[in-house]
């Protein structure tokens, strides 16, 4: 038994660039001149952004920040006591209340938008947040309406993408306006070949995974790296950090060393982490010796390790890639069990983890067929219920009572290979 | 004589059982929880001690389960209570296919093979279906917990509830018994509506006999004959099966205390 983790270099790397990249936004927010654009997680445009120099600012970043420390719970009630159910999205409301409260976080003061770029349409909430902060800000939202991958194959059709860069278009010339300057294409490569690096060694980082022992863990360690995938790709700094963590980790796993003392179960995790009680939730886990070796949640804003890649020859057309296919939230549920599956036998995992967000019902919505989908061919899963921002919907007792009796009765059941675990 | 013990510390109310070296179960004892879980464990320890009249010394193992597992501080092991309930269940019943546990805030389902769990549901955040709402109907109607089950038994026409809330149950049944509805017909109705809904919830691990019912709830007669009329299947219930998580912790216990001695 262990409560051990891991803190390394990249630990402290991200922690420095996360730092500037709150400074930057507090100064934008204090005046300094650079205009700041809010944007979704979803298959991030972020290259775009960068070839104007507009400061990406991400609402559901800011908010889980504020929840894992503990600061998320004052914002949700003031945002409720303007009238938000209690079964609304809690990183919306975290968001509003911050936003009435001064922009003033623990980290950054958030700067006001010259952007409102709606990037995500999957979720109907979503598309309300952003029309919310329209009013409130006064700002008009820019919505990029991105078809949801509905064909089998899992593939965007040709007139999706040409749909997609139609409005690409339209937001270069929105662009344009708030900036005062037309678009500079060497930028807009230069970014997306940043981002082309940056994507292929976050690919090979989460292809690490594959050896035992994991030499991190693929849920509670890649949400380290998440911040700097999304706030600072398609810049130098985002690259440093990618080499910096692929160098470090790839000499853990040459090394056979793993984020535990021991590697016990392997499993796979679906669904975003209970922030407001990360260490404990990480806990529950390290205690019987139990590492991710992969989790779609690390996917949410690109899933580079199948095969993506961003490509400076097509900069907007690969952009528009990222935002269709290449993200876990635009695609279809069998293209979610398909990449499940791919995790359990390439990364051989041999157990499977659902949390459930209480106050997120669209993503949520399917989770427990997935249970079922992957009981019945064997794997051993379990769905845990609680909330990514609400501190309220988590029960330690109930919660750790599950994964207790989970892995115990996953302690003595043979493995997909026939071997005890 | 040898002998190992379960302590099922759950949220009303604390388990103990001890056996002896052939899995015989010697001594009960089922005390209050309370506030002091540390206590509540050290407690009913010393009342199944004394009920067996047998020395600590004699006690090779012990393992604490249930909520209050980790506060019994002087146990050698804690397991969860959906483990060991397999454990008990397929000790006193070896064909056990499937556990129904209905306890003070908790109702299960336990897929089982040879007493080990293959899958488990649990109601989530909410007390509907658990012994916590057929207090609160006792209550409402001024009977005691003991007696309702049997009652059940002689509704006709039972009435449908419109809710399984543990809150909202109570001004459901004052608005029947203002309608002037038996008594009989209001626990039938209430037994029913908690009997479809558990097995709603055990039907998510596969509803697979052999049935073993257990927890405070299997002592309920009223309950236990709605479930069995609703699976169309009977159940198996011992009178110690308010007692099933304990004596598989005992079980464990046991187990544990030979390995540690095969191997010394």
């Amino acid at each position: 038994m262990t409560e051990t983790h891991y803190q390394g270099k990249l630990h402290h790397l991200q922690k420095e660039l996360m730092s500037e990249y709150y400074a930057a936004l507090t100064a934008s927010a204090n005046g300094s001149g650079v205009p700041a654009a809010y944007l979704l997680i979803g298959g991030n445009p972020v290259e775009l952004l960068r070839a104007f120099d507009i400061l990406p600012v991400f609402p559901e970043v800011n908010a889980l920040q504020l929840a894992v420390r503990k600061q998320s719970l004052p914002f949700i009630q003031s945002a409720e006591f303007m009238g938000y159910s209690s079964d609304n999205c809690a990183y919306v409301k975290a968001d509003i209340g911050m936003y009435f409260g001064g922009r003033q976080t623990p980290f950054a003061t958030i700067p006001e938008p010259s952007l409102l770029l709606c990037n995500y349409v999957g979720c109907n909430v979503y598309l309300d947040w952003f029309g919310h902060l329209a009013e409130f800000t006064g700002q008009s939202a820019f919505q990029l309406d991105i078809p949801f991958i509905r064909t089998a194959s899992g593939k965007p059709s040709k007139e999706d993408i040409a749909y997609v860069l139609r409005q690409l278009h339209h937001l270069i010339g929105r662009c344009e306006e708030i900036t005062g300057r037309k678009l500079d294409e060497e930028k807009l490569r230069e970014a997306v070949r940043l981002s082309s690096l940056t994507g292929d060694l976050w690919a090979k980082i989460k292809h690490l995974t594959k050896r035992t022992p994991a030499p991190y863990d693929a849920y509670f360690d890649s949400v380290t790296m998440m911040a700097p995938l999304y706030c600072l790709r398609g810049t130098p700094q985002g690259l440093e950090f990618f080499e910096t963590a692929y160098a470090e980790l790839l000499a853990k796993a040459e090394a056979g060393v793993g984020p535990l003392e021991k590697e016990r179960f392997r499993y796979v995790i679906e669904g975003p982490p209970p922030w407001p009680h990360l260490r404990a939730f990480r806990d529950m886990f390290s205690r019987w010796d139990a590492v991710a070796v992969a989790s779609t949640y690390s996917t949410v804003g690109g899933l580079w390790e199948f095969g993506f890649t961003h490509d400076p020859d097509h900069p907007l057309e690969s952009i528009a890639r990222h935002l269709l296919e290449w993200n876990l939230t635009n695609r279809n549920f069998l293209q979610r069990y398909e990449q499940i599956e791919r995790y359990l036998e390439e990364w051989n995992a041999n157990a499977l983890i659902i949390h459930s967000v209480k106050s997120c019902r669209l993503f949520s919505a399917g989770q427990g067929d997935m249970r079922e989908y992957f009981t019945k061919r064997g794997v051993p899963t379990l769905l845990v219920e609680s909330d990514l921002e609400d501190p309220r919907y988590f029960s330690e007792a109930q919660m750790r009572n599950r994964i207790d009796a989970f892995f115990e009765s996953i302690a003595h059941r043979p493995t997909r290979e026939g071997v005890t675990a | 004589m040898k002998y190992a013990a379960g302590i099922d510390v759950g949220s009303t109310q604390t388990k103990c059982i001890i056996i002896d070296e052939n899995k015989r179960i010697v001594a009960r004892a089922l005390t209050d929880t309370g506030a002091n879980i540390t206590r509540a464990g050290e407690r009913g320890y010393e009342a199944v001690l004394a009920a067996g009249g047998i020395a600590r010394e004699d006690v090779l193992c012990v393992v604490g389960t249930g909520y209050g597992r980790f506060k019994v501080s002087f146990g050698d092991l804690q397991i969860t209570e959906i483990t060991c309930h397999a454990k008990g269940a397929s000790l006193l019943f070896p064909d056990t296919a499937t556990v129904i546990d209905m306890g003070g805030q908790d109702a299960k389902g336990i897929s089982v093979q040879n007493g080990e769990v293959v899958d488990f549901v649990m109601n989530d955040k909410c007390a509907a279906g658990t012994g916590r709402f057929l207090s609160t109907a006792a209550e409402t109607l001024g009977l005691s917990l003991d007696e309702i089950g049997a009652i059940s038994l002689q509704a006709r026409n039972p009435v449908r509830l419109s809710t399984v809330c543990t809150v909202f149950v109570e001004s459901d049944i004052m608005s029947y018994v203002a309608q002037g509805k038996k008594t009989e017909d209001i626990l039938g109705g209430i037994h029913s509506a908690i009997a479809a809904r558990t097995i709603a919830l055990v039907r998510r691990v596969g509803l697979k006999p052999n049935y073993t019912f257990t927890g405070g709830v299997s002592l309920n007669v009223g309950m236990v004959k709605m479930l069995e009329e609703k699976l169309g299947a009977p159940l198996n219930v011992s009178p110690d099966s308010h007692y099933m998580g304990a004596i598989g912790a005992a079980v464990f216990a046991l187990e544990h205390a030979l390995s540690a001695a095969a191997v010394s």
